[in-house]
């Protein structure tokens, strides 16, 4: 198995987002997806940092591939994902609308965002181009396994969500400029202060989601270390790293050790605790259980002091 | 414009035929629709009774086929194609694109809808489903403003069919996990978002709680009403707020838009609510029904009749205005 870097969810400062790819030039990943994945209102404060970092990554031997808008509806962005197949590099798409713009015989990769639930659905894929494709992270292994097959049959790489905070859902509605009682269109870039995403809390104070503008993702951070030779069993062909602000090329580190045979699981797992104490890992969806069950297979139910919701903190009945 | 209601059960069906829907949606009693809900739904003969009764009324019947088939048990989604046909029925309804390209092989003749679970959001996507499944009408996600949608349907040529009334989805629809989440069924390949099965109430010395998976949804104090868990509705904390982040406990209901959709060049209309009662699902296809009557003929919208259907709930209009978003 080899590693892939997806495209950062969040919104960072242009030298933060290229400062992650010259990092990432020397970690220890075999490919790397970069572009605006969440939101188009982002994308004008670093795209002309997108061709340095290009060619940085190619230059220190990785596949890179740009990904295009996970939810595409608007006229500007249309233009944007139809550009994406003239920049000289694989693209992926994350919306099949990316899908329609590509040259009749174009080789593309399928992001984790597309609905690939079936062989049918794999087969249809790499009768369009796909050679590559990261499974949407909801599938449990017994789905991820069956697919696995399809594309080893078909020379279709699997790839399979490997670190990192899941992405959940994809919205017209942008949370960040809500809860700051802004609308989307004058969202006044409310996300740009949280660089892995907002913590979303329950009424019990538990950790449970994580905002990002349109996204919402999962508070815990999926980790596949425990999964990863049933995946690998399966035929899976690579485990997809989502970048986060802090100790990523760390974490890139810790698995290459692990594909390599040179950490064992538990080592790994420690490993990324010892970088962040607090950081919640789980198994993610890969044992079919739901999300939120820590890797220790308990649920974090701890009783608080019973809080209120009181309906209209958020106008939403414009 | 054409209204298209919803049946959860063959009475339903009946219902809202005398009505007055020109059109039903229903689907078969397993996990290949996206209300696979206990006691709802059609079995084969069912189904083809269902059909029957109302083309006898002039009434056409689509089958919501729009999970997205799990790997390894295709055949289930393949079988529900096959027996729709075989039914009769005027369309399926479909999102997941190996089913469309299934269907498109395997049965030809058989008309094929776009789902909203697939949540094609612009004219090129509609237009590539068009060309390669021969989609010949697109149910719009709820992520798009009335305006956009007169955009898109000046750009492609086949029908659009938009929610009006009933429950709404607050992310794009088919492309959420959140309801996984929390219970580890998936709304997607097993058809039901926050199944009754997770859902728990507990009531602590008056105050009442709505837990979905165990975790608390929603939280009121005696005598208040108590919404139903799903979680892009409820109440959560982030930063120094607390409060419906996603959205509130609120209704679609873009009844008085009709004149501004049929302008921006919707066919049709589309009531949310396979799950609800009869009687409920009798009211709401009257009062469209009267409201796209009374459109036709040039007259005013009936006052009042459609604000009263949503009595006692907040109500929204959603993404069809802008400033939603």
């Amino acid at each position: 198995m080899d590693l892939t870097v997806g495209p950062n969810q969040f919104f960072w400062s242009a030298d933060d987002w290229a400062n992650l790819y010259d990092d990432l030039a020397s970690a220890p990943v075999d490919r790397v997806v970069l572009g605006e994945l969440v939101c188009s209102k982002r994308l004008p404060f670093y795209q002309d940092r997108i061709p340095d970092a290009i060619s940085t990554l190619l230059a220190a031997g990785k596949q890179v591939a740009l990904t295009s808008l996970a939810l595409v509806t608007l006229k500007r962005e249309r233009k944007l994902t139809a550009e994406l197949a003239e920049m000289g590099v694989e693209v992926e798409i994350n919306d099949l609308t990316a899908l329609t713009y590509l040259p009749e015989g174009t080789k593309f990769w399928v992001g984790p965002l597309v609905n690939v639930y079936n062989e049918s659905t794999v087969r249809w894929l790499a009768s369009c181009g796909a050679v590559r494709i990261c499974l949407p992270p909801e599938l449990p292994l017994a789905s991820v396994k069956i697919l696995a097959a399809v594309g080893l049959e078909l020379g279709v790489a699997i790839e399979v969500w490997g670190h990192g905070r899941i992405p959940l859902a994809i919205s017209g509605r942008c949370y960040h400029a809500r809860l700051h009682g802004r609308i989307k269109d004058n969202c006044q870039f409310a996300c740009e202060d949280d660089a892995d995403g907002l913590d979303v809390r329950t009424l019990d104070d538990q950790p449970f989601l994580a905002m990002n503008g349109v996204q919402t993702l999962s508070y815990s951070y999926a980790c596949s270390v425990h999964q990863f030779k049933a995946l690998a069993n399966a035929g899976v062909s690579t485990l997809r790293l989502s970048p986060q602000s802090k100790d990523f090329k760390e974490i890139c580190d810790l698995y290459r050790q692990l594909l390599d045979g040179q950490l064992d699981e538990a080592s790994v797992v420690s490993g990324i605790y010892d970088l962040d104490e607090t950081t919640r890992l789980s198994d993610g969806f890969l044992t079919g259980i739901g999300a939120l069950t820590g890797l220790d297979g308990q649920l974090n139910l701890d009783n608080q002091e019973p809080s209120f919701c009181q309906p209209s903190d958020f106008s939403s009945t414009m | 414009m054409e209204i298209v209601c919803p049946a959860g059960t063959p009475a339903a069906l009946r219902t809202a035929v005398k009505a007055g829907a020109h059109t039903i949606y229903c689907g078969f009693s397993d996990e290949t629709n996206a209300r696979n809900f206990p006691g709802l739904n059609f079995n084969r003969t069912e189904m083809r009774e269902g059909v029957e009764f109302a083309h006898s009324h002039g009434v056409k019947v689509l089958v919501a086929i729009n999970t997205f088939p799990r790997a390894g048990d295709e055949v289930i989604w393949h079988n529900a194609v096959a027996d729709a046909e075989a039914a009769g029925v005027d369309a399926v309804i479909l999102a997941d694109p190996g089913l469309l390209d299934y269907a498109t092989n395997n049965h030809p003749k058989l008309r094929r809808h776009l789902s909203v679970q697939a949540a094609a959001a612009n004219a090129d996507i509609i237009n590539f489903y068009a060309q390669r499944f021969g989609v010949k009408r697109v149910v719009l996600p709820r992520v798009l403003s009335v305006q956009e949608i007169a955009t898109i349907n000046a750009e492609i040529e086949v029908e659009t069919e938009v929610f009006v009334f009933g429950g709404l989805c607050v992310m794009a629809e088919g492309r959420c996990s959140l309801s996984s989440y929390v219970t580890g069924k998936s709304p997607n390949m097993n058809g039901a978002c926050s199944p009754a099965s997770h859902v728990e109430y507990h009531d602590d010395n008056g105050v009442l709680d709505a837990r979905l998976g165990g975790y608390t949804i929603h939280r009121v104090e005696k005598g208040e009403p108590a919404p139903y868990p799903t979680l892009c509705k409820g109440c959560f904390t982030a930063g120094e707020k607390q409060g419906h982040l996603f959205e509130d406990p609120v209704s679609l209901n873009a009844g008085q838009l009709i004149p501004q959709l049929k302008k921006a060049g919707v066919t049709a209309l589309k009531i949310e609510g396979r799950q609800r009662s009869r009687s409920y699902v009798a009211q709401v296809v009257r009062n469209f029904r009267a409201a796209v009557d009374a459109l036709a003929l040039g007259q005013p919208m009936p006052e009042g009749m459609l604000a009263k259907l949503s009595e006692g709930q907040a109500t929204t209009t959603g993404a069809y205005k802008k400033t939603w978003r």
